[in-house]
Parts: structure tokens; C-alpha cells; sequence
């Protein structure tokens, strides 16, 4: 097995310390960052989101794997150019005005780092100003907004009302989840898209990123 | 002023089973051997870190009225309100893990370590649940000791943000409880700060009066309808089960 094939392996069975060392030994071997990190750590990555969208892996092999990914890509960073890993998009993240809870939120944000996207996390309790604000001012093309409570659901649609009133719509998309949220509660505010779970959100990115 | 119990870190602590259960593992589901150590880490750090503390105060049927109101923005209909006129015995209680815990779980995702982060915030979220148990528990045998003609009534949780009673009603439930005293405080949208916190009122009724139909209209945007499973609870335990 080559080192990159070995990377990704080692990635799969969220083992750090190991994805760490090879990811050092292909650097040392004279391998391009760049190849490292798409055919060994990306490739690895996506082989996991494939498994835990299939139910062949649980989700804190998900976590474990993305830890593994964290390590290598602390050690290609500085050879990236800029310093700066290459994304297939950005999307701007946060849990809706009122709701505290965030976990589900950093599930699907760090699934989406799995994936390739720049992920912009605002964080707890973020108003829809803040999210269209955000999403404009850097560019990102999706929006994905995360509740738990039915009380604080509801102003999921003052994201999407706002982005339709600044005539962003089909521009910026919004894609919205959470343990109360519904399909059908996504289509009757508006929202482009609704990720039942974190691989489901990022599965829903991508299809809204043409990706 | 209501008494603090403080509880010893055992009886926050969940086992590993059920931790494994809340992350989504099956029972019969081979775990990984690295999952398992991460739990195992989890419960360590959750040990080291707990600060299991509880409130509870009597209060009448006819108190609880005014309280359970809240904003006046419960669900038209609700499991409650049949439930409250046969209840023997009434009391609101609010539990906590305690914000180390949660300053703990903030940390390790912040610090890239979302694996054992997630792992300590289920274990957490147990905890809580295991805390309103022991509270639910020492309520019922309290009750049996002091009227033995209660001995048989059981007794369940009910909190705010559930089965109709709108989530506005924590702001009564705290000004008579004032779970300030155990470091919980309310956000402007009535979310409790430590996040694993939970309150409510305790229910002292006969085992018959906690059974309701799930034909209630926030039903359908349940997402998990666990009162079925706590409902069974108070039968199992009449048996002889639990």
C-alpha cells in the first residue's frame, strides 16, 4: 500500500498519531502538499462520509476521522499556498436567534470541513442580519441554520424573509436542520434545502453548490 | 428557602451502555475499540468535573395553576391539565451538571477535538437525565415514607418546552424556585445556562393518571414522543421492574 492509500486507511479507522507520522513521511518523501492532501486525508474523508451516510459507521468514527484529518492538515498547511487549504465553497454556519444549543450545528460544520468547504461559524443565538451580513460580506454562497427548540425554529424564517426582501434569493441558499425541524416546515419558509442529518446536510451543499 | 442537594458524582454518572445507546451505537453493534476508549475518557473527565446539584419545593395544585399559565402561550390542550386534578402531590425541581462540565465540552470542540467533545456532551446530557431520576426517586420515597396511603403513586417529570407547556413558563417556574441558588440563570429566550440543566414539576400521581393518549396536536411535530417510554416506566416499576 502506498503512504497516500495509508493515509486515507488510517484516516478511516480515525487513528491520529498514525494519519500524523505518514503524513510527515510523504511530506519528507517529497510528495506535493496539494496530492497529500486530496488523494491521501480528502480521499480518506470521503470514503467516511460515504460509510456514515450508508449506516456503516457510527458518527463518533466520524469525529475520530476528522480529529485524524485536523492532524494532517496542521502538518500541510504552512507548504499550502498562502498557507491556506484549497475549498470547494464556503458556507456560513450558526444556530438561530434564541437557541444556545450548538452541537448538532458543529457536527454538520465539521462534516462540511470533511468535504472540501471553508466553514464560517458564527456561533450560538445569531440574528438574521448577522447570517445575511456574514454570507455577503464573504462571499459564501450558503447559509445553513441549526435548531433544536420548536420556540427558536421559528426564526429560521427570518433568515430566509430576509435574504428573499435584499433580492438574494437563487444567489445565496439557506439550507436549515435540527431534532424539530421538518421537511416540510423547510418548504413553508422558504428554505432551500433540509439536512435530516450532518452527512445529509452535506450531502444538501454540495447538490445547492452544484457540487 | 428550599434546601440544595447535592448530589455525589455516581449519581450523574452514566454507564457506558447508555452513552453508547445516545451516540446513535445499538446494542448489538460492534463498537470500535477507539470509540470505547473515548467514552471511557469522557466518563473520566465527566467524573472529575460534575457538579451535581438539585432544588425541589413543594407546591400546591392550585400554585402550580398560576405557574404552568406562564405567558398564557401553552398549546390549546395538554397532557398536564388532565393530569393536575388527580395529582396527589406537586413539586418543582431543577437539576444541573454544572457549567464545568459544559465549559469543558466548549473547549475540546474549540480546541479541534470534536470526538471526545461530542462524547462528553452526551454523557453530560445523561447525566442530567440520571440527575431528575434521583430527584424524581427521592421525591416518591419521601412521599411513601411520610403518607404511607401514597406508598403506590408514582411519580414523573414534566418540563417546560414540552407536551404544550410553552417554554415562556420557565420565567414563573424560576421566580418561585429561584434555581439561581444553584447557578442556573435563564436567557432571554428561556433557555437555562448551564445548557445540561433541566426543570420542571415532579408529578406524585396514581400510576393510572400518568398514561395519556399521543393524540395531542404538538404530537406530530415531535420528534421523538419519549414520553411513551417514561410513561412505561411507572408501570414497569409497580411490577416489581426497573
Amino acid at each position: 500500500m502506498d503512504v497516500l492509500s495509508e493515509i486515507a486507511a488510517s484516516l478511516r479507522s480515525g487513528d491520529d498519531k498514525r494519519v500524523a507520522q505518514l503524513t510527515q513521511q510523504a511530506i519528507d518523501d517529497g510528495l506535493p502538499a496539494d496530492e497529500i492532501l486530496n488523494d491521501g486525508l480528502m480521499s480518506g474523508m470521503q470514503v467516511v462520509g460515504v460509510l456514515f451516510r450508508d449506516h456503516e459507521i457510527f458518527l463518533p468514527e466520524v469525529l475520530l476521522a476528522a480529529r485524524a484529518m485536523n492532524a494532517g492538515v496542521d502538518l500541510l498547511k504552512p507548504l499550502l499556498a498562502g498557507g491556506d487549504v484549497p475549498t470547494i465553497g464556503k458556507v456560513v454556519i450558526g444556530t438561530a436567534k434564541g437557541d444556545l444549543h450548538d452541537i448538532g450545528k458543529n457536527l454538520v460544520g465539521i462534516m462540511l470541513k470533511g468535504a472540501g468547504f471553508e466553514v464560517i461559524d458564527l456561533g450560538n443565538d445569531v440574528t438574521a442580519e448577522r447570517f445575511v451580513d456574514t454570507a455577503v460580506d464573504s462571499g459564501a454562497k450558503v447559509i445553513g441554520i441549526s435548531a433544536l427548540l420548536t420556540t427558536t425554529m421559528s426564526s429560521m424564517k427570518d433568515v430566509t424573509d430576509l435574504v428573499r426582501d435584499r433580492g438574494l434569493a437563487g444567489e445565496i441558499h439557506t439550507i436549515v436542520g435540527g431534532a424539530p425541524v421538518s421537511k416540510e416546515f423547510a418548504d413553508e419558509i422558504g428554505a432551500d434545502g433540509y439536512g435530516y442529518d450532518a452527512a445529509n446536510a452535506v450531502e444538501q451543499v454540495k447538490t445547492l453548490t452544484g457540487g | 428557602m428550599h434546601p440544595i442537594t447535592t448530589f455525589p458524582s455516581s449519581t450523574a454518572t452514566p454507564d457506558h451502555r447508555t452513552v453508547l445507546n445516545a451516540q446513535g451505537i445499538p446494542d448489538d453493534a460492534a463498537v470500535p475499540k477507539r470509540v470505547a476508549s473515548l467514552i471511557d475518557e469522557g466518563l473520566e473527565i465527566f467524573t472529575g468535573l460534575v457538579e451535581a446539584t438539585g432544588l425541589r419545593a413543594e407546591i400546591t395544585v392550585e400554585e402550580f395553576g398560576a405557574i404552568y399559565d406562564g405567558d398564557g402561550r401553552n398549546a390549546p390542550r395538554t397532557p398536564l391539565e388532565g393530569i393536575l386534578p388527580d395529582a396527589h402531590r406537586l413539586a418543582l425541581f431543577a437539576v444541573t451538571v454544572g457549567e464545568a462540565v459544559c465549559g469543558e465540552i466548549r473547549r475540546l470542540f474549540g480546541e479541534g477535538n470534536p470526538a471526545l467533545g461530542y462524547a462528553l456532551d452526551t454523557i453530560a446530557s445523561a447525566g442530567a437525565e440520571k440527575l431528575v431520576d434521583a430527584m424524581a426517586h427521592d421525591y416518591q420515597e419521601g412521599i411513601s415514607q411520610s403518607e404511607p396511603t401514597l406508598s403506590s403513586v408514582r411519580v414523573l417529570p414534566y418540563s417546560p418546552g414540552y407536551c404544550g407547556w410553552h417554554v415562556s413558563g420557565q420565567r414563573k417556574l424560576f421566580d418561585v424556585l429561584d434555581p439561581q441558588r444553584i447557578s442556573i440563570s435563564l436567557t432571554d429566550s428561556c433557555l437555562m445556562q448551564p445548557l445540561k440543566s433541566v426543570s420542571g414539576v415532579l408529578v406524585a400521581a396514581d400510576k393510572e393518571v400518568h398514561d395519556f393518549d399521543v393524540d395531542f396536536a404538538f404530537c406530530t411535530d415531535c420528534a421523538d414522543q419519549d414520553c411513551r417510554e417514561r410513561i412505561q416506566t411507572v408501570f414497569l416499576d409497580s411490577r416489581g421492574g426497573q
